[in-house]
């Protein structure tokens, strides 16, 4: 069993947001009329300074939270292992062996190991863990353990994963690979994404489109379309074509943070 | 941190600097087991001495080799005395673990549950057990049970904290992700919460372990009555009665190593549960 493309590569909605805001404790705005729609096979960056609410947007759709106005709807209904999520921190349990963790999702909704096995190992060798599969999360290196952190959200084949700056705490370089392995991944299974993150350059060099917010209260402001097609490698990076996208979208970025003190 | 220890075998032409601090950390190594042993041989040696030299009678301070003799000789009485406190003491800390986890994964399944009982538990916990066990020993016909119950009401609180901590303290993310996926209580519970309380449940076990052998000796001596069935306890209390010195620094001697015996175990078990993956477990180099 391989995760196919197939229903993962249409381009039909997935996911409608439809002028949700979040307001905290009655008071603190987080998050003011944000209205999105996702469709298959999407790339969505949600870059802005901190405090714009894009975590907020995350939680309200991975329905932590609840709106306090507004709808987010998943067309045709969410059900099981539809949305696969990865945090800031690998989030391991630590006790458990990389396969184990990568089973959670399964397990919890009562699938046997053996049952699920050809999925996970699936998952682990997407990511070019297969050989650390009996590994407890410690005896791996920090970009080793997101990488756990991916399989285990694409184990489902979900038709939608959030990323909450899942790279921020990485070195650079370890950052830049984990990167183009994304787009690979994103190219062999034709996953949806969103990507919240607070750096211009890979925002850019990933989505297709990127949701620029302003914070207080958390906004959308501008939203631009990256058109470079997909497979992006190496080179990309080096494009004019790369410059001129940063260009833009560092301008809309100093846009939300104006009057904003440093 | 296997990477490493190739490296350092691997590496032939140390310098000087490297030499010395390898010798230094072997005669830490050393050290660590061969120092005890003889502080513990000179204090035997100056207490004989201290004993003969002062010719202090025996009824007063015992040489070590006459509180030795008297061990061999009382065995059979001592070694009966030390079964029924072992038995006691195993018998409290097993109720001690099942009565604290149980209320402690009753806490925090119910905020009611907690919000009424936690102060009560507090109480019992400050409450001096010297001072319950007369009612206990009162109220309780049966001298075992009495026993246990007192041996208990000192074990079972760190269990009980040490766990509900444990159980609070599983990381949030995971939690969100849990519920992200749907995950029953029982499933959080089981996947997520028992596994990250283990390491606080094994820290409260270990001071349990003491805890109801000082539970099981102090309600011993309040019980104070003797004949077939009594403990070490009140083989010190009766051999004070009758000037029977180095009886008592025999028991005293029994129980300490008893109390250390268990301690161990405690440790050696928690080591196997928790060295695959706990930093606890884990032999850092350097």
């Amino acid at each position: 069993m391989s995760i196919s493309p197939a229903p993962l590569g249409s381009r039909a909605e997935v996911l409608r947001i439809e002028g949700v805001d979040k307001v905290f404790g009655g008071t603190v705005v987080a998050l003011k009329g944000l209205s999105l729609t996702v469709n298959g096979g999407d790339f969505i960056s949600l870059l802005g300074p901190s405090g714009c609410g894009k975590s907020t947007a995350l939680r309200l759709i991975a329905d932590l939270i609840h709106p306090t106005r507004g709808r987010i709807t998943w067309s045709g209904g969410q059900a099981a292992g539809d949305l696969g999520v990865v945090f800031q921190e690998p989030t391991l349990m630590p006790w458990a062996t990389v396969a184990q963790n990568v089973w959670l999702p399964f397990r919890l909704r009562g699938k046997s190991y053996a049952s699920v096995k050809d999925d996970i190992l699936e998952a682990l060798k997407l990511v070019g863990l297969e050989r650390f599969q009996n590994a407890y999360p410690r005896e791996l290196s920090g970009g080793m353990k997101m990488r756990v952190s991916i399989a285990r959200a694409m184990v489902t084949k979900p038709r939608l994963i959030l990323m909450d700056e899942p790279f921020a705490a990485l070195d650079e370089i370890t950052r830049f690979r984990l990167n183009n392995d994304l787009l690979a991944l994103k190219d062999k299974i034709g996953c949806t994404v969103i990507f919240v993150t607070h750096s211009v350059f890979e925002s850019v060099f990933l989505s297709d489109r990127i949701v620029v917010m302003a914070a207080r209260p958390g906004r959308v402001i501008r939203e631009l379309t990256v058109d470079a097609p997909y497979p992006r490698d190496e080179d990309f990076r080096t494009s004019p074509e790369y410059a001129a996208h940063c260009r833009a979208a560092s301008d809309a970025l100093h846009e939300a943070m104006e009057g904003e003190a440093a | 941190m296997s990477i490493v220890e190739e490296n350092t075998s691997a590496v032939s032409d140390v310098d000087d600097e490297e030499l010395r601090r390898r010798r230094a950390r072997k005669i830490d190594k050393i050290g660590k087991w061969t120092l005890p042993v003889v502080v513990l041989v000179i204090t035997l040696f100056f207490w004989d001495r201290l004993v003969v030299w002062n010719e202090i009678p025996h009824y007063i301070l015992p040489g070590p080799g006459l509180v030795f003799s008297t061990l061999v000789a009382d065995w059979p009485i001592l070694f009966d005395a030390l079964l029924v406190t072992l038995q006691i003491t195993l018998m409290a800390l097993a109720v001690a673990v099942i009565g604290g986890v149980g209320l402690a994964v009753l806490f925090t399944q119910s905020r009611w549950m907690e919000m009424s009982f936690y102060p009560y538990a507090v109480i019992l916990q400050v409450t001096p057990i010297v001072a319950i066990a007369p009612l206990i020993f009162i109220y309780v016909d049966s001298r075992i049970a009495g026993l246990l119950l007192c041996a208990w009401l000192v074990a079972f609180f760190p269990v009980l904290s040490n766990t509900t901590l444990g159980l609070n303290s599983a990381d949030h993310n995971l939690r969100d992700l849990f519920r992200i996926y749907g995950a029953t209580r029982w499933q959080t519970l089981r996947f997520l919460q028992l596994p990250s309380a283990l390491p606080y449940f094994l820290g409260g076990l270990r001071i349990a372990g003491g805890l109801s052998l000082i539970g099981a000796v102090v309600a011993e001596y309040v019980a104070g009555t003797g004949g077939i069935g009594s403990g070490l306890a009140f083989r010190i209390l009766e051999a004070g009665y009758r000037l029977n010195i180095p009886r008592m620094f025999a028991a005293l001697i029994l129980i300490a190593v008893t109390g250390v015996v268990i301690f161990a175990g405690l440790s050696f078990i928690s080591h196997l549960l928790l060295r695959k993956w706990h930093e606890s477990a884990l032999k850092r180099e350097g």
